[in-house]
Formats: structure tokens, sequence, C-alpha cells
């Protein structure tokens, strides 16, 4: 198990304005590279604020207050604590180096190519073939790029659910991150577009390190690499995902794994 | 970094904006209190205009302001009720509904013009109840607007509980919807007083002005803002420090209406 | 009070915005009936307005108002139109919500101020300013025009706000997930997201400001001439009416009565394109 990190949840608690108690209380989780990690946990648990925090979209809103470390590895070895970022050039460089996926589908009021080409235009690129290269991968990254490939100008809000949820897909990667977070990426969802999906974020760890959250054991089982389990704002057992399904080391994460509660 | 930069300055731009705003309103309302205060005497408030106060123009307005409420309040709400409760749905109800909206914007002159032809011309002069007539009409689409969506707000499992208890829907729609929308509409009515009671277009050439206390709404009618339009175009020093001491009056009262509408009674729900 | 007579009478109520509005209609249109026979559509363009010395004839030509009322109108949206959005971004996207809701109270409170209070507080404080500044006598378009603006702001700027705040959270996250400034999720996301209520609240603030009159009354300079300079003196429909309408005899009040319906068609068709066209069907 000689897997690198690409990122270090460490003593990390976080508490939201104008809250006494922390919602995160001294997390520690590694994210390793190319794997798939997954997130589980009853509602409410804190697993989503954790997400949140790794690529500090809690800071849209202010008053929040972190403690602890989150360090992102770089490609040279190099690490960063993104705690520390303040300034927003940093901001925006952390969140192109960390994606993320919402748990609603979010096509931006364009075209399905301004869509996925929206983040690469941002980051700077403006070369046309360059663009329509990399939104073609992104597409077929994606797999939609044949359900697509005839309407590219044409509204993404007239998309089904389904392919919307992959478009934002192949939005995000497009950026190329190092780290993708995907929060309840298939939640009512039907079942064949939820295969699909699972799919997909299961052929694109070759490129990305993957953190999801779900509130779906068998996604988590079927999906994941490691899996953390969570609760009450700490982080209870974190293995791999075999170990915590078939053999877990804590009552708690046992009682929830077999759906004694939560 | 161009984007930065360009991020920067819209957003500072856009806060430039705000103080701008909120600079304008301390502006006029610092100068109006300033002007206003000093105008202000004890005889202001109880003499009449002809004798330089405003007495019988506050009485004036607050009784046309209220007599068109009385008119328009129950007709809105009414209005309101066929669009929400019966009408729901309907083309006819969506059509009125939009008529309504488009009632609302309309210029306030041209219903002083139009209620000129129905009431005054007809009748041989001006009169109150042209007045009151005049401001029921601007009030009307807003009373229908509010009770519309203060209604729409109420949960549709209400309504269906009490039918579900064997009440006739119009006994529902007055002991139970229109009790559940109660503090919206309220503000909502409130709201609308506020508008009307400093409204001066409409009632230029329905009520006109009076100079001496009157409660006779067959004649002519003190007005305050009308007199406001007055005084303030009156050479003299002492008539622009009426208009004044009366601009500043009329504006605390609407202010505070507003106030009222907006924050006493949401927060006593 | 029988159910059926509760039914039948709220449907009645109801009814009456539509027989307002089409009595306005044929009021107006019938008193207007003399004027139209004498001058015709012509009456548009013609720059004169002059009664007979016996007062019982005369030229009327509601150009000069006409041209008043658009001028006034387009100086106040041209200046009106970037600050509104400017506060409406300024609450929705930079305030904090504490900060927001405080400047909303002001801009709400700057609303219901009634007209006349701008038109006096702008003849007063205003006027001189601008004589100072910009030269001319200090009533006159560019005036009123800026006090007109004044006066639309806060409404543009409520309206444009709560179409903004209708853009999802998540779908502005997710912009500034992939690295978008705020600038940009406002251009790129919000904006267009919010496209239909920000046309509409600036259509809405344009037949607002068409129809005003007594702000305008008090500084346009209420002069009967085509203005040459920015800050000439003229006067608008509005105008026109609020001082000259109740005094105007036979074929001159006719004339008025035409202008008043021309204002009431104009703002009738600008009204309804806002309702229809942008803000979509609203009713639930």
């Amino acid at each position: 198990m000689a897997e690198s990190i690409v990122m270090d949840v460490r003593d990390f608690s976080f508490t939201y304005p104008g809250v006494e108690k922390p919602s995160l209380k001294k997390i520690n989780l590694p994210i390793k590279e190319n794997k798939i990690t997954a997130m589980i946990g009853p509602s409410g648990c804190g697993k989503s604020t954790l997400l949140r925090a790794m690529n500090r979209i809690h800071d849209l809103y202010p008053g929040n207050t972190y403690e602890g470390e989150i360090n992102l590895y770089k490609a040279n070895g190099e690490k960063e604590n993104i705690l520390k970022i303040k300034k927003e050039n940093d901001f925006i460089r952390l969140r192109q180096e960390v994606g993320m996926i919402f748990q609603k589908p979010t096509p931006f009021p364009m075209s399905i190519f301004d869509n996925v080409a929206y983040g690469l235009r941002l980051a700077g690129i403006k070369n046309k073939t360059e663009l329509q290269d990399r939104v073609e991968t992104a597409l077929k990254g994606a797999a939609i790029w044949n359900e697509t490939k005839d309407r590219l100008n044409e509204s993404a809000l007239g998309m089904s659910g389904g392919q919307q949820r992959r478009l934002c897909i192949a939005r995000a990667v497009a950026l190329k991150p190092r780290v993708l977070l995907f929060d309840e990426p298939t939640s009512a969802l039907d079942p064949i577009s939820t295969g699909a999906i699972e799919e997909l974020i299961a052929e694109i760890k070759d490129e990305v390190s993957v953190v999801i959250v779900t509130h779906n054991m068998q996604q988590a089982s079927r999906l994941s690499d490691y899996t953390a389990f969570m609760y009450l704002g700490e982080l209870i057992e974190y293995d791999d995902t075999e170990k915590i399904f078939l053999n877990p080391g804590e009552k708690l994460t046992e009682d929830y794994i077999t759906g004694r509660f939560g | 970094m161009n984007r930065l930069f360009v991020n920067k300055l819209i957003l500072g731009l856009s806060t430039l904006s705000a103080v701008i705003g909120i600079g304008f309103l301390f502006w006029i309302l610092i100068t109006l209190s300033y002007k206003g205060i000093t105008s202000i005497h004890w005889s202001t408030f109880t003499n009449d205009l002809v004798e330089g106060g405003i007495r019988n123009l506050l009485v004036g307005q607050f009784t046309m302001a209220i007599l068109a409420s009385f008119l328009a309040v129950p007709l809105g709400m009414m209005a309101g009720i066929y669009l929400r409760e019966y009408g729901h749905g309907s083309k006819l109800a969506s059509v009125i509904r939009n008529l309504s909206d488009v009632m609302m914007s309309a210029p306030s002159i041209v219903i002083g013009v139009f209620v000129f032809a129905l009431l005054v011309d007809p009748f041989g002069g001006y009169n109150g109840w042209a007045g009151i007539v005049a401001l029921a009409i601007m009030m009307i689409p807003i009373i229908i607007s509010t009770t519309d969506n203060m209604l729409a707000l109420v949960p549709k499992e209400l309504r269906e509980a009490g039918i579900a208890l064997g009440g006739s829907k119009h006994k529902i729609i007055l002991q139970i919807v229109i009790k559940a929308a109660k503090v919206g509409i309220t503000t909502g009515i409130l709201l609308s007083f506020a508008r009307i009671i400093g409204e001066t277009a409409p009632l230029l050439f329905t009520s006109a002005n009076n100079q001496f206390f009157t409660m006779d709404l067959n004649g002519q009618f003190p007005s305050l803002t009308v007199s406001i339009y007055n005084l303030a175009t009156y050479p003299d020093e002492a008539s622009r420090e009426l208009a004044w001491a009366a601009s500043f009056i009329l504006t605390m009262i609407v202010l505070c209406i507003n106030l009222i509408g907006r924050f006493v009674i949401r927060n006593k729900k | 009070m029988s159910g059926k007579l509760f039914r039948n009478f709220s449907f009645l109520s109801a009814t009456l915005s539509f027989f307002l509005l089409v009595g306005i209609f044929a009021i107006l249109f019938t008193y207007a009936q003399d004027a139209m026979h004498a001058f015709g559509i012509d009456f548009l363009f013609n720059e004169t307005w002059e009664a007979d010395e016996d007062d019982e004839g005369g030229v009327f030509g509601g150009f000069i108002p006409i041209v008043g009322t658009l001028l006034s109108t387009i100086i106040a949206m041209v200046i009106a139109t970037p600050l509104a959005m400017g506060i409406a971004i300024f609450l929705t996207e930079i305030a904090s919500p504490k900060i927001s809701k405080g400047v909303s109270v002001a801009i709400e409170l700057l609303a219901a101020i009634p007209s006349i209070i701008y038109g006096m507080w702008g003849l007063f404080y205003f006027a001189p300013i601008v004589q100072k500044t910009v030269g001319g006598d200090g009533v006159g378009l560019l005036t009123a025009g800026i006090v007109l603006a004044i006066m639309i702001i806060p409404f543009m700027a409520s309206i444009t706000r709560d179409s903004m705040n209708t853009t999802p959270l998540v779908l502005k996250e997710s912009a500034y997930a992939m690295g978008a400034t705020k600038f940009e999720v406002i251009k790129d996301v919000i904006m267009p997201y919010a496209k239909g209520g920000i046309i509409g609240s600036i259509i809405l603030a344009l037949g607002r400001a068409l129809g005003e009159t007594m702000a305008v009354a008090f500084l346009i300079g209420s002069v009967m001439s085509l203005p040459h300079r920015i800050t000439d003196p003229t006067t608008s429909i509005p105008v026109l009416l609020a001082n000259n309408f109740a005094e105007a005899q036979d074929l001159e009040m006719s004339a008025m009565y035409y202008l008043a319906l021309v204002l009431f068609v104009v703002s009738f068709v600008i009204i309804s394109a806002a309702k229809f066209y942008f803000f979509g069907k609203k009713a639930k």
C-alpha cells in the first residue's frame, strides 16, 4: 500500500458562524491519489461540511472558523495548507485544482459547449482549436459526446437530468483538476442513470483522485477504494472499503452499515 | 491579473452605487428634516391653511385616504379572493390579474383626468368624493395583488382540511384562509395606504384644495399634498416655510406607516 | 352571506379592474374626439400650442410635451439603470446579510417617499447645484431627468434584487467551484438566469418615469418650448396636464384629453410588454 497521498486532512475542526460547537471535530483523513474515497454517515454527520471545506467553498459565506490543516500535495511533491489561503487569486487556483460536483445538476444558462468551455475560458484558454479539443475530450470522458456532438450549441437547460449531471462532470473534468469532490452525485436519479454515473466515476479515477459523499452505502461499497464513516462531526473509522463493510473495527460503524440506525 | 482587476472594479462600482443611493436618502431626509423642523411652530398644527397652518389639510388628506381605503380594501380583497380561490387557473383570472397589474402602474395624472371627466365635470365642480374615488382607483390594484399573493402562500392542505371537516368553501375562505394570510394582507393595506396618502396628481383637479376647515365632501376639499405643490411655488418666505413643514410631516407620516407595516406587524407574527 | 352571493360579489370586484381600464380608455377617447377630428395624427408632431383670442378654438399640437416626456425619461433611464444594477449586485452578492438588510430597508424607504417631496427637494437643493455645475436656469430637462432617476432607482433596484435572488445557490457555487470570480459569476450565471426579471424591472421603471407628474412638475420648467440644450426648460405630458388641464376650455381641453390618451396607451403598452414578455406567466 504505497499509494501517495494527494490531500491530507489533519486535526481539522470547523465551526459555522454564530454557532458555538464545532460541526467537525479533529478530523484526520488522508485522500489517496487516483483512488476513490467515500464518506458515509447519517444526515448531519458533517460529511458534506468536510467536503465543502476541501475546496474552501464555505468561504463564499464569511465567518467560518477553521482549525488544523488540510494539505494539498502538488505534482512536484510540495505541500500547501489550503486553510492558509487568503487571496482571491489563490482561491481561484485552488478551485481549479480541486473541483466539485454538486448534489443537483447545475448547468449554467448557456449552450452545452459553453458550459464545458466555461472553466477553461476562466483559466485563460482562448485558442479556439484547443478549446474545441478539450471540450470534446471532456464530453467523451463523461460519456455524453455521442448524445451531444450534434447539439453543442443548444442550451444545456434542455438536457435530461442524467445528462445534465454528466455535463457537469465533463465541465469539472475539462479543467484537469487533481481532486474531484462529489456531493451525492446520484441523489434522486433513476437506477440506469445512477449506474452510468458510477461507471463514469470509476473510469475517471485514472486521471483524478475522487472524494465522494453519499448516503447510499451500496454505492460506497461498489465504488470506493477507501471509506470514511462519520458520525456527529467526528470521523469514527477510516479504512479500506472492504474492511469497513466486511469487518468494521468500531461498533458504531457496524450498526450503521447494517442499518441499525440512521 | 486582469480578471481580478475587472472583478474588483465592478464590485467597487456596485458598492459605490449603493453608497450613492444611501447618500441620496440621507441627503433628502436631512435637508428635509432641517428645513421642516425649523419651520414647524405650534400654530402649524392648530391653524388652518388660511391662517398659515396645516390643521385642515392634515384632516382633509387623512379623511380622503381613509374613505378611499373603505372603498378600495373590500373591493380589492374580494377581487383578490376571486383570483386566488375561485378563478385560480382559469384564463379569465389570469387576464384580470394582468390587467390589474397594468392598472397598478397606470400614470396617476391620467386617473385624475378620468375622474375629472366622470365626477367633476358633470357635477359642476371639484368635490371631495372625486378625490376619494381617484385615490381608491390607485389603491384597488395594489390591494388585489397583495391579497392574491398572500393567499397564494396559504398552504393547500389548510383549505383541504377545512373542506374535509365539512365546511363550505366561502366559510373556509373567510374563517381560515383569510386568517392565515392576515399579517401579509394587513401589511399590504398599510403600505398601500402610505402610498395613496402621499399622492398629489390624482387630487389636483378632483378634490383640488381648500384653505378652510371643512368636512363637506360635496365641495372642494383640503389636501396637504396639493397645498405643498401650491405653497412651494409662491414667492414669499412664509409660504415656502409652510411647504417645508408640511413636506416634513407628510414624509414622517408615510415613512412611519411604512416602517410599522414592514416590521412591527411582521414581527408580531 | 350565502356562498353563491359571496362568490358573485368577489367575481364582480375582480372584473372591476377590467371595467376601469376600459372605462378610462373610453372616456379619454370620447373627450379627445374634438381634438382628434381637428388635428388627426399630426397632433403628435405639431409644435404649436396656441389658443385663439376668444378662447374657443386654436391650434394645439402635442409635439413639445411628448418630446419633453421622452427626453426626461431617457435621461432618467440612462442614469438610473447602471446605478440600480450596481445596488442590486451590492445587495445580493457583496454585502453581508446584515448590511444588505439595512441597505434594503433604506432603499425601500427611498421608494416610499412621495414624489412631491422629491420634486420640492430637487427644486430647492438639487436645481441650484445643476445650475452651478452645468449651467442653465437650474430647472430644465437635465434636473428633471436626474431627480426622476433618483426616484426610480429604488424601485428598479428592488425588483432586480428580487430576480437576482432567485438564482439557485448551488448554481452560483458551481461557478465559484470552477474558479470564477464574483464578477464572472454575476455576469455569466446570475445575469443570464435573472435576465427576464431584470429587463422587466427596467421596463416597469420606464413606465413609471413616463407617467411621473409631481417630481417633474417642479423641475422641468413648464415652458411650452422645445429644448435645444440639455439644461433647457421644457414641459412633459403629465406636467402640462397638472398645470393647465383644469383651466383649459373646449378644444384645448379636448387636446389635453388627447395627450392623456397618448400617455395612457403608451404606458399600457409598455407595462403589458414588461408583464407578458419578461416576467412570464407568473401565476403559480
